[in-house]
C-alpha cells in the first residue's frame, strides 16, 4: 500500500514540474524587462542587438525557446546565466547548501521551540505560564521574518554588537571547504572554531526565520494538545495515576503532533520563501539572495533554474510530510 | 561536569564580541553590489560601473585615471597617434608583473586588445576595440593600424572593459579556470572569493605602482542599504558607500566615523521623447524652466547634489558653465500660454521613473510634477523597474518624459551627450535630424579642441530647445571609520589602494 502511494506520488512529480516550467517560462517572457535591452553597449547597432538576441536564443518564438530549453533541461543543462556567465546548475548547486543549512536549522529551531512552548502552555493551562506562551506566540506571529531580521541587526548587531550581521563565515577565515555544506563539513572535520563562527553568522537569520514559524507551531500544537487532553484514553491514564507530565508527553503528544506535522511542512515552504528576503538582509550567500540578483538582471536562465529548484524542494517537502503523516497516523496509512 | 564545562566554553565563544576589530593591516569594505564575474572584459558585468572598483584593485588598465578624472599611465607609459592618425603607438611599462610572478609583456597587451576587438569574445565595447588592428611589437613599443578613427580611443583605454589580461595564463586555464583563479597585475591579488558573500584580496608585493598600505582587503557584498549602515555602525566594516543621505548625516555625526561626500560622474536627467506634446517646443522649454533644481538639491537631497543644465558635469571635458536654463516659472507659464495651455487647461502627458533605483528618484519626480502643475502642466507618474526602462528605451517607446541617471566615468562628451542624444544610438530618446546633423560629424572629428567645442555647441543647442532636461550631478556618500583616509574618486570608485592610515 505504502509503495503504491509512493510510486503514485513520484509519478506526479514530472507533470507537476512540467506545469511549473510552462508557467514560469511563459510568465518570464511576458512580464516587462528585456534582458537584451540591459546588455546593449553604447555604440551598438541594430545588427549587434539582433546578434545578442540570437546568441541567447531570444530571437525565436516562445514555443521554440521553450522546446529548446526543455530538451536541454532533460539532459541536465539549464543553460548559462546571462549575468554571471556560468552554468546555471553549477551556480545553484554551489549556493543551495547554504540555503538548505539555514532553512533546516531554522526549521529545527522552530520545531523545538514551538513544541516546548506548546507543552508549557498546555501543562500550565489557565495559569500565568499559558498567558506568557500566548503572548510570545502572538508577538512572534505578528512580526514578519524580515522585520525580525532588521530588529536583530539593530539590537544585536549595532546597539549591542555580539553577533555578526552579514555573510556566512568570517572573511578572514582562511579555510577551504570541500563541499558547500559548511556546517556539516566543519562538524565532520572537527573544526569546532569554524563551526562556532558559522553558527554565530547563522544565528540571527536563523532565529529571524524561525520565530514566526515557532508561533504557528506553538498555537497549532497547543490547540491540538488541549483537544487530545479531553480524550477518554487520557482520562484513563489520569485514573491510572500517571503524572501530568507523562500523560502530556508520552500519551498525548504523538496524537497531537499529527496536524502540526502537516502544517509545519507547509510552513517550511513559506520559510524557504522567506530566505529570499532574509538572505538579502543578512548578505547570506544562498539561492534566495541569488534569486533577487537574477530578477533584477532579468537573468532568465538563472530565474528558471531557481524556480524549478524551489519547485523540486516544495514537491519533496510535501512528499515527506505525507509520508510522515502516514507514519504518525496509521489510519491514514490503512485507507 | 564535562557537559557543564562544554556549555560554559560554548557560551564564552558566543559572548566574544562579534565584530572583532579588523587588525591594522586589514581593510573591510561593505560594498553595495555583488561581483558577478572575474573577467572584466566580457559580458554584462564588464560594463557595470559599480563593480569597477574591485576590477581596478586586481587588474591594470591600459591607461589609468586620477581621482579628478584626468588620465595617467597605467600599464601603458605612453600612447598616441601618428601624424595622419592612421596608426597608434603604445609604450608598455617594463616593470609590471602578473600575480603568478611572470612578466607583463607587450604581447599580453596586444592579445588583450585583439581579444577585445574580436566579435566572438563577447566584449560589449567591441565597437571601439575593433577600430585598431594589425599590431606589431618592437621592444616595449606597440604599433597598430587605425581601421576606423575613434577620437576617444585612448580615453576608452581607461574605461569599461579596458583591462589587460595575461595571455599565457588565460590560454592555459581557459575561461572557467580564470573565473576560478583570476590573475591580474594590479595592486591586489585574489586570495579567496565567496560568491555573493565576499572577496578577500592580498597585497601584491611586486606591483609596479605605490604599495598599498593595507595588506589584506575584504570586499563584503552587502546589497541592502540598511545592512551596510549597520556594518559601518557596528564596526564590522571600515568603509561603506551608497547609503541614504539621511543615514549619511546621522553616521558622520557619530564619534569614530567620518563622512566624505563627492560629486561623481553620475547625473540625473529627464529624457524627452519626440512624441505627442513634446513635439511642441514651447511645452518642452516651459517644463525645463519650471523646475527649481536648487530647491530639489537643497530640500530633497539635503544638499547632496549639484544642479546642472547640460549633460556635462563640471569635471567633464566639455563642461561649459555659460550654458544655463533658468528657473523661471513665469516664463514657463508664458510659453505654455503661447501653445494654448494654462493652469486651468494644463498640457497632459506621462512621465516614467524608477523608485529607489537612485537616491530620491521617485520623490524628485513627484516634486517636479508639483512644480509643473503650478505652471500649467499635468504629468501622470508611472513607476517602472529599471529593466523596463532599458527595454522601452531600446525600442524607443519611452513615455514623453522619463527619468534616468547617466554615468560617464571618462567625462568625454561623446559618452554622455553623444550616446544619449544621437538618434541612431540605441540609448537615445530624442531622434531628430537637426541634432543628428550636429552630432554626427563629431564622432570622427580628429581635432580635439574642435570636437569639444562642437559638443559644447550641441549642448547649448539642446538646452535652448529643451531636447532633454538635465537635473543634477549625484553625490556619493562615503562613511569610514576614524584612523583611515579615503580618497574620493569622481568616477565613483572606492579603491583600497588609495586608502591610507592616519594613525
Amino acid at each position: 500500500m505504502a509503495s503504491r502511494f509512493l510510486l503514485r506520488r513520484l509519478l506526479l512529480i514530472l507533470p507537476t514540474l512540467f506545469g511549473v516550467s510552462i508557467i514560469v517560462f511563459v510568465l518570464l517572457r511576458v512580464v516587462p524587462g528585456d534582458p537584451i535591452a540591459m546588455m546593449i553597449p553604447p555604440g551598438a547597432s541594430q545588427a549587434d542587438i539582433d546578434n545578442l538576441r540570437q546568441l541567447y536564443g531570444l530571437d525565436k518564438s516562445i514555443l521554440d525557446q521553450y522546446l529548446i530549453w526543455c530538451s536541454a533541461v532533460m539532459g541536465g543543462d539549464f543553460g548559462i546565466s546571462i549575468s554571471l556567465r556560468q552554468d546555471v546548475v553549477h551556480l545553484i548547486l554551489s549556493r543551495l547548501p547554504a540555503t538548505l543549512e539555514l532553512a533546516l536549522s531554522a526549521m529545527a529551531l522552530a520545531v523545538v521551540l514551538g513544541i516546548a512552548l506548546a507543552i508549557v502552555g498546555t501543562y500550565w493551562q489557565n495559569r500565568w505560564p499559558e498567558a506568557v506562551v500566548d503572548g510570545i506566540s502572538g508577538f512572534n506571529q505578528a512580526i514578519p521574518d524580515f522585520l525580525w531580521g532588521l530588529i536583530f541587526i539593530l539590537v544585536l548587531g549595532v546597539l549591542w554588537p555580539i553577533l555578526p550581521i552579514s555573510g556566512r563565515i568570517d572573511p578572514r577565515t582562511g579555510i577551504e571547504f570541500t563541499t558547500q555544506f559548511y556546517l556539516v563539513e566543519s562538524i565532520l572535520r572537527g573544526e569546532f572554531a569554524i563551526l562556532i563562527d558559522l553558527v554565530r553568522h547563522m544565528l540571527l537569520p536563523m532565529v529571524a526565520l524561525a520565530l514566526p514559524l515557532t508561533a504557528v507551531i506553538t498555537r497549532t500544537l497547543k490547540a491540538s494538545l488541549f483537544e487530545t487532553m479531553t480524550q477518554d484514553y487520557i482520562l484513563l491514564s489520569e485514573i491510572k495515576g500517571f503524572s501530568r507530565w507523562r500523560i502530556l508527553i508520552v500519551e498525548a503528544l504523538r496524537n497531537a503532533l499529527i496536524p502540526t506535522v502537516a502544517l509545519s511542512g507547509v510552513q517550511f515552504n513559506f520559510l524557504l520563501g522567506g530566505t529570499v528576503l532574509i538572505e538579502r538582509i543578512f548578505s547570506y550567500p544562498g539561492i534566495g539572495n541569488m534569486a533577487i540578483g537574477a530578477v533584477i538582471d532579468r537573468d532568465l536562465p538563472l530565474i528558471q533554474g531557481l524556480i524549478i529548484t524551489f519547485a523540486i524542494i516544495f514537491i519533496f517537502t510535501n512528499l515527506l510530510i505525507d509520508l510522515s503523516y502516514r507514519l504518525l497516523n496509521p489510519r491514514v496509512a490503512n485507507e | 561536569m564535562r557537559l557543564k564545562s562544554l556549555i560554559v566554553m560554548f557560551a564564552l565563544c558566543f559572548a566574544t564580541v562579534a565584530h572583532v576589530q579588523a587588525d591594522d593591516d586589514t581593510l573591510t569594505i561593505a560594498y553595495n553590489v555583488n561581483l558577478p564575474s572575474w573577467d572584466p572584459t566580457v559580458g554584462l558585468s564588464a560594463v557595470n560601473p559599480t563593480i569597477q572598483s574591485i576590477y581596478k584593485s586586481v587588474f591594470d588598465q591600459y591607461v589609468d585615471q586620477n581621482p579628478d578624472l584626468s588620465f595617467k599611465p597605467g600599464l601603458l607609459t605612453g600612447w598616441g597617434w601618428n601624424e595622419d592618425r592612421t596608426k597608434i603607438w603604445l609604450e608598455v611599462r617594463d616593470d609590471a608583473y602578473w600575480h603568478d610572478g611572470s612578466k607583463v609583456t607587450p604581447q599580453d597587451v596586444v592579445w588583450s586588445l585583439e581579444r577585445a576587438g574580436h566579435p566572438d569574445t563577447g566584449n560589449p565595447i567591441m565597437f571601439v576595440w575593433s577600430k585598431v588592428a594589425n599590431f606589431s611589437i618592437d621592444g616595449n613599443r606597440i604599433t597598430g593600424d587605425v581601421v576606423s578613427f575613434e577620437p576617444t580611443l585612448f580615453k576608452w583605454m581607461a574605461f569599461l572593459t579596458a583591462y589587460v589580461l595575461p595571455q599565457n595564463y588565460y590560454e592555459e586555464v581557459g575561461a572557467e579556470g580564470f573565473e576560478a583563479a583570476p590573475v591580474g597585475s594590479g595592486p591586489y591579488m585574489v586570495d579567496q572569493f565567496e560568491r555573493n558573500s565576499f572577496v578577500r584580496l592580498k597585497r601584491f608585493d611586486r606591483y609596479w605602482g605605490p604599495q598599498p598600505e593595507f595588506e589584506t582587503v575584504i570586499f563584503k557584498f552587502v546589497t541592502d542599504a540598511s545592512s551596510r549602515v549597520a556594518e559601518i555602525e557596528s564596526g564590522s566594516s571600515d568603509i561603506t558607500i551608497e547609503i541614504p543621505y539621511e543615514e549619511y548625516d546621522r553616521l558622520r555625526a557619530k564619534e569614530g566615523l567620518v563622512g566624505r561626500s563627492t560629486p561623481v560622474s553620475d547625473i540625473g536627467m529627464i529624457f524627452i521623447n519626440d512624441i505627442e506634446v513634446m513635439e511642441d517646443a514651447n511645452v518642452r522649454k516651459a517644463l525645463a524652466h519650471a523646475i527649481d533644481k536648487n530647491a530639489i538639491v537643497e530640500h530633497l537631497l539635503r544638499g547632496y547634489g549639484v544642479p546642472i543644465d547640460t549633460l556635462q558635469a563640471p569635471q567633464y571635458s566639455a563642461f561649459d558653465s555659460s550654458i544655463s536654463v533658468a528657473h523661471d516659472p513665469e516664463k514657463a507659464k508664458m510659453l505654455l500660454g503661447e501653445s494654448g495651455y494654462s493652469i486651468d487647461n494644463p498640457v497632459r502627458f506621462k512621465i516614467q521613473t524608477t523608485r529607489g533605483f537612485k537616491p530620491k528618484d521617485y520623490e524628485m519626480i513627484q516634486a517636479i510634477v508639483g512644480m509643473w502643475r503650478k505652471v500649467g502642466a499635468e504629468a501622470e507618474i508611472e513607476v517602472y523597474e529599471i529593466a523596463k526602462h532599458f527595454e522601452l528605451r531600446a525600442l524607443d517607446t519611452l513615455a514623453p518624459a522619463a527619468f534616468y541617471n547617466w554615468g560617464n566615468a571618462i567625462g568625454d562628451p561623446s559618452t554622455s551627450t553623444g550616446f544619449a542624444m544621437f538618434g541612431p544610438s540605441p540609448h537615445s530618446t530624442w531622434d531628430t535630424d537637426d541634432l543628428d546633423a550636429m552630432i554626427g560629424p563629431l564622432w570622427g572629428e580628429p581635432d580635439e579642441a574642435k570636437r569639444i567645442a562642437g559638443y559644447q555647441a550641441v549642448d547649448r543647442y539642446i538646452a535652448e530647445n529643451a531636447y532633454v532636461i538635465p537635473l543634477l550631478q549625484f553625490v556619493q556618500p562615503i562613511v569610514h571609520r576614524d584612523g583611515i583616509e579615503v580618497t574620493p574618486h569622481v568616477a565613483n570608485f572606492v579603491l583600497p589602494q588609495s586608502v591610507t592610515k592616519t594613525n
